[in-house]
Parts: C-alpha cells; sequence; structure tokens
C-alpha cells in the first residue's frame, strides 16, 4: 500500500503574525516558515505503520509556491519516500486543494491519505473531509489513535464530548490530531539521504483543476488587543476585586 | 432566503451549540429550517421546533444518521441543499467533522467558524488562531458555514413552535461504523458555555492536583479546563482543552492557573470577559492579557482561594 501525506508549508507557530499595512493579508516575506505542525503528526504516522509493515511506499505532496518543495525535503528527511509539488499560489482554498490532491490519488492509487486536521494559518479544518467526499472514500477525523487491520481501519477520534471510537472501510482519508503521536526529529544521514529523494514539479493547471478562488478577501485586521490589567498582590485582594470591582463572583 | 441550520443534537436533547448557530442565522436573515438527522430522534426534533426564531423542522429518521457519521449525514445535507441561501452547523466536532464534506458534495466553500455576520455574504473569521481576523465573501448561490458558539449570544430553546416535516433519508453508505464513545461525565457546567472557567496548565504537575480546581469550580458554578501541556500529559481528558485546536470558550470569568499563555492557548480564551492569571513566573505571557494577575505558587493560592470562598 502506498501512502499519501498532503503537507502545507506555513508560518512557524513559534512566530507572532502581522497583519500588513494594507491589510490585504498577513506579513509572510522573511518570516520563518515551517511544516504545518498537525503535518508533521501525519509524516510520522506514516512513517510508523511503513515501519511497522503496513505500506510500501509514502508519498508527500504540498500545494504552494516553489518553497512549499522546502517542506517536502522536511519530510523526506524524517523518512519519507518520495515528494509530488503542486506550483499553485500560497492561499489556494481548501476545496481547491482538495480536487488537486484528488488529481494525484488517483493517479497514484494510495490505499491511505493522512492529513493534518487542520492548517494552522487559515484554521480551515476542511480539506481531508473534502477530499473524502470527492473520492467517496470513508472518513476519519481528529484521530488520536489509528490501528490498519486488513479491509478496515479502526479510529479514536478526539470529539468534543471525549473520545470516539469508529472502524473504517480502506482506502480512508484520516486527519490527525496533536495526540496521535510526537513527531520525529530528522537525524544528519537522513537529511543528506533526502536530498537525493526525487521531488516531482507541476503546475496545478496541469491536473486540470480550476484553483480560482471562490472566495474574496475582504480584508484582514488585528482583533482588539486585550489591555493588560494589574497585579493583585493576595488571593485575599483577588476575591475583593472580583466580587466588587469586575462583579463576576 | 431560506436558511438551513443543522442541529446538533444526541437524539433526544439538542445541543446549545446550536441556538448559537440559529442566533447567526438570526443575523443573516430569511426563514431558518432546522435539520435533524438521527435515529428515533423524535425528541430532539421536537425540542429543535421549540426553539425560538426556527420556521420549520426538517427531521430525517433512520438507523443510518443514529450517530452522526459524516459519510451519511452530507448526502442528505446536499440532497437539501436546493432552495437554500446559506447552510449553517456549530463548529464542534460535530460540525468540523460532517460540513466540509457537504460543502465539497455541493462543489461550494466552506466559510469555517465565523465569528460575524457583516451582510448575507460576507463574514468576518478568525485565521492564525486569532492573531489575525479575516472578512470574507463569497459569491456563490450557496453559502456553506459553521459558526463560532461564543462569538453570538444564544435565541431561547424555548417559545418557538415550528412545524415538524419528515424528510427522506439518503441511505447508508457503508463507508464507516460507529463502535463506541468514552464520554468524559461531569456535574459540572459544559466548558463551552459555562459562565466561569477555571483551567490548569503544566504547572499543575498532576492529575491528582486538579482536585484543587474542582473544588474551586463547585463553589463558583465553574466549570474546568486545561492547556493542551496538561492534557498532553494525562492530567486531564483531551476535552478539557482549551485554544487553537481545542475549545474556544468566552465565559464571563477566566482563571488560568499555571498556564504561560502560549498564542494557541490564548486563542481559546482572549475573549473572556475577564480574564484572571495565577502564576509563579511574573514574566509569564498569560498576564498580558489577565485583568488580574497573581504572581504566586499556586499550591498556596488555589487552596488559599478555596478557603477565602468559602
Ligand atoms: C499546532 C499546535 C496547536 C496547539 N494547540 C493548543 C491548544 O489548543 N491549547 C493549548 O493550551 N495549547 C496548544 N498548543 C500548545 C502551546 O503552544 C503550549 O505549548 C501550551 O499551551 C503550554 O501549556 P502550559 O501553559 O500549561 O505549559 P507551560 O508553557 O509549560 O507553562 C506552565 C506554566 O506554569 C507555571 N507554573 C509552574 N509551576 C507553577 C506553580 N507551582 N505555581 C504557579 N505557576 C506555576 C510556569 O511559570 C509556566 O508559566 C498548541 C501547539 C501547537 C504547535
Ligand atoms: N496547500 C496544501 N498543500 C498540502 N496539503 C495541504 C494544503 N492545504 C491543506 N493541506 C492538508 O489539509 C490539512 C487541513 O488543512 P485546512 O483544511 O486548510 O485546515 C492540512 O493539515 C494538510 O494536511
Amino acid at each position: 500500500m502506498k501512502i499519501l501525506v498532503p503537507v502545507k508549508r506555513v508560518i512557524d507557530y513559534n512566530v507572532k503574525v502581522r497583519v500588513k499595512p494594507d491589510q490585504s493579508g498577513v506579513e509572510l516575506a522573511n518570516v520563518k516558515m515551517a511544516m504545518n505542525p498537525f503535518d508533521e503528526i501525519a509524516v510520522e504516522q506514516a512513517l510508523r505503520i511503513k515501519e511497522a509493515g503496513g505500506a510500501e511506499e509514502i508519498i508527500l505532496v504540498s500545494i504552494g509556491p516553489t518553497q512549499a518543495q522546502e517542506t517536502i525535503r522536511t519530510g523526506l528527511a524524517m523518512g519519507a519516500d518520495r515528494g509530488i509539488h503542486i506550483e499553485a499560489s500560497q492561499d489556494t482554498e481548501p476545496l481547491a486543494v482538495a480536487k488537486l490532491l484528488k488529481a494525484v490519488v488517483d493517479k497514484e492509487g494510495p490505499g491511505l491519505v493522512l492529513c493534518g486536521k487542520q492548517a494552522i494559518d487559515g484554521d480551515c479544518n476542511q480539506t481531508g473531509q473534502m477530499l473524502s467526499a470527492l473520492l467517496g472514500w470513508s472518513q476519519a477525523t481528529f484521530a488520536s489513535g489509528v490501528e490498519l487491520a486488513g479491509d478496515r481501519a479502526k479510529i479514536i477520534r478526539e470529539v468534543d464530548g471525549g473520545l470516539e471510537h469508529i472502524s473504517v472501510t480502506m482506502p480512508a482519508v484520516v486527519t490527525v490530531d496533536l495526540r496521535l503521536n510526537e513527531p520525529r526529529y530528522a537525524s544528519l544521514p537522513n537529511i543528506m539521504k533526502a536530498k537525493k529523494k526525487p521531488i516531482d514539479s507541476m503546475d496545478a493547471g496541469a491536473l486540470g483543476v480550476d484553483t480560482a478562488p471562490r472566495l474574496s478577501i475582504v480584508r484582514v485586521e488585528e482583533p482588539a488587543a486585550r489591555q493588560a490589567g494589574i497585579k493583585v498582590g493576595s488571593v485575599s485582594e483577588l476575591v475583593d476585586k472580583l466580587k466588587n470591582e469586575a462583579k463576576v463572583i | 432566503m431560506s436558511i438551513l441550520v443543522i442541529v446538533e443534537h444526541d437524539n433526544s436533547t439538542v445541543n446549545a451549540a446550536t441556538l448559537n448557530t440559529v442566533a447567526a442565522a438570526k443575523k443573516i436573515g430569511g426563514d431558518i429550517h432546522l435539520l435533524v438527522a438521527g435515529h428515533n430522534c423524535a425528541d430532539a426534533a421536537n425540542a429543535a421546533a421549540g426553539i425560538e426564531n426556527g420556521a420549520r423542522v426538517l427531521c430525517a429518521d433512520s438507523a443510518e444518521y443514529a450517530s452522526s457519521l459524516a459519510e451519511n449525514l452530507a448526502p442528505l445535507i446536499q440532497a437539501l441543499s436546493n432552495g437554500y441561501s446559506h447552510i449553517l452547523a456549530p463548529a464542534t466536532t460535530f460540525g468540523k467533522n460532517i460540513m466540509p464534506r457537504a460543502a465539497a458534495l455541493c462543489d461550494v466553500p466552506q466559510i469555517s467558524d465565523i465569528i460575524e455576520v457583516i451582510n448575507p455574504d460576507t463574514f468576518k473569521r478568525p485565521i492564525y488562531a486569532g492573531n489575525a481576523l479575516a472578512t470574507v465573501k463569497s459569491s456563490d448561490a450557496l453559502k456553506i458555514i459553521t459558526v463560532r458558539s461564543t462569538a453570538f449570544e444564544a435565541v431561547a430553546a424555548s417559545g418557538g413552535v415550528a412545524a415538524i416535516e419528515n424528510v427522506s433519508a439518503t441511505g447508508d453508505q457503508g463507508l464507516s461504523a460507529y463502535e463506541k464513545s468514552e464520554l468524559s461525565s461531569s456535574e459540572r457546567p459544559e466548558l463551552t458555555s459555562a459562565g466561569i472557567v477555571i483551567s490548569g496548565g503544566r504547572g499543575m504537575q498532576d492529575g491528582s492536583n486538579f482536585a484543587m480546581l474542582e473544588s474551586v469550580a463547585d463553589k463558583l458554578g465553574a466549570a474546568v479546563g486545561a492547556s493542551r501541556a496538561a492534557v498532553d500529559a494525562g492530567f486531564v481528558p483531551n476535552d478539557y482543552q482549551v485554544g487553537q485546536t481545542g475549545k474556544v470558550v468566552a465565559p464571563d470569568l477566566y482563571v488560568a492557573v499555571g498556564i504561560s499563555g502560549a498564542i494557541q492557548h490564548l486563542a481559546g480564551m482572549k475573549d473572556s470577559k475577564v480574564i484572571v492569571a495565577i502564576n509563579k513566573d511574573e514574566e509569564a505571557p498569560i498576564f498580558q492579557v489577565a485583568d488580574y494577575g497573581l504572581v504566586a505558587d499556586l499550591f498556596d493560592a488555589v487552596p488559599e482561594l478555596d478557603r477565602e470562598l468559602g
């Protein structure tokens, strides 16, 4: 079985983002970028499945500008086998991303797609579900447990009330949550090896998918800043303030 | 213009986030219909019929909807989509799971997690963990939207007199099967709708120390939450997590205990009315958003708080 892992290049989660003065978006120039943290977890899970003999090949796909290849390279250094880069705008919407991924799935025929549950830039939380719909496959979102068992997979999902266990038919699209695993660091020899692993690059248009945005961004602004309040000297002062000043208890 | 709101329910009662979603639909304006898809869900349909502002309840009562599997719900939503300008669901794990699947079947983009309705085709939503707010406009005839419940004041759960109408089921897709749930049971209020939330972080050191927070919570009628670090360390279950990738809360009072205030945590609580931070590190970023900060060891401060509250 092949496993396909879509990986997105996003602003590193430690960076404090800044809105552009013209309110057209957030500043991406000279900002540290990294693989979406959820996608690292997806790559790690794919590696574990392969190491346990459950898959032969792990293919990474990234949709975005040329630099998205660096993100693929990061995943190759973790141990994935090869990459596919689809040249497109950084702002390609989830529906278009899902359509591009479907084209890749149709060509490569993976038995499992492991996505992140959400990209931490747009916070959309859509792509895996959309891809699953377009493929007519089963869908398991927010997975904190993945166990393959022949033609089915047993998934533990993190839901608002706690955990949910489901069983899905294969092939499946699974979106991974934070507690599924802890991604490994790439070792130096693996980083060297990754340099020689193939990355296929193609244009979004070549896949016959219309990637024109369907939503227009009217404006991007900073949220109203919260002012820091005061420091209280003691627990009793705190209780007094909450009772008599803020009147919340 | 008609709006379809997907009701989140457990076949008998309606989840509170649905009421906030109806409130967002009301802001958009138009006839509001409510879809109750479930199995043996007459009680849920009756409850939905009582929601203020609902004009009609569509009830799809069939075995394949028993456990809200996206593969079975999305085709139903698609089948009903004709004639609606907007389809809304709460941005809970229920809504986040099913709505993008329905959107793809309808070939329309989804607008996730809206916090404001500017007009019927323009919405505001947080991006980058709430560090930026995007105003987005859709030109599609159908808009599929999930709603951040804390941003819209709930409509009343009763007083409405919507007629209930049965709709045909769309069949079991045979793709996945529900097995079981491990739900955390608690007598305390639900995290996302509680008026007061007290959360613990890595500073709590151990799950058993959460008993200190629970005691305070019970005196205040509060819900208990946590940071990701506390959940990852196994102190408390996953459904306690507040933040960018956990739950978003906006209570009247949020008390953060032994939480540093990473942006991913702030994303889930910075719209709270009053924020209190208890942390022994006076440089902790949580103090930058706290209305009242107490620099103290939580193992002294929390028991003292408990005593002060009687
Ligand atoms: C993709 C992604 C998504 C994430 N999503 C979330 C999310 O949804 N929610 C979330 O919370 N985090 C999330 N995080 C994690 C986030 O970045 C932080 O790592 C996490 O919030 C830290 O938790 P903490 O504040 O409990 O721990 P720490 O940062 O370790 O802080 C512990 C604090 O406790 C204080 N402390 C220690 N002992 C005491 C004591 N005895 N008395 C008083 N104070 C004490 C310390 O001074 C410190 O400030 C996410 C991260 C990533 C990468
Ligand atoms: N441009 C992209 N390239 C590759 N994968 C993507 C891209 N956008 C989204 N994904 C995948 O879809 C997941 C969810 O993204 P989103 O729906 O944007 O929150 C991510 O974690 C990735 O696995």
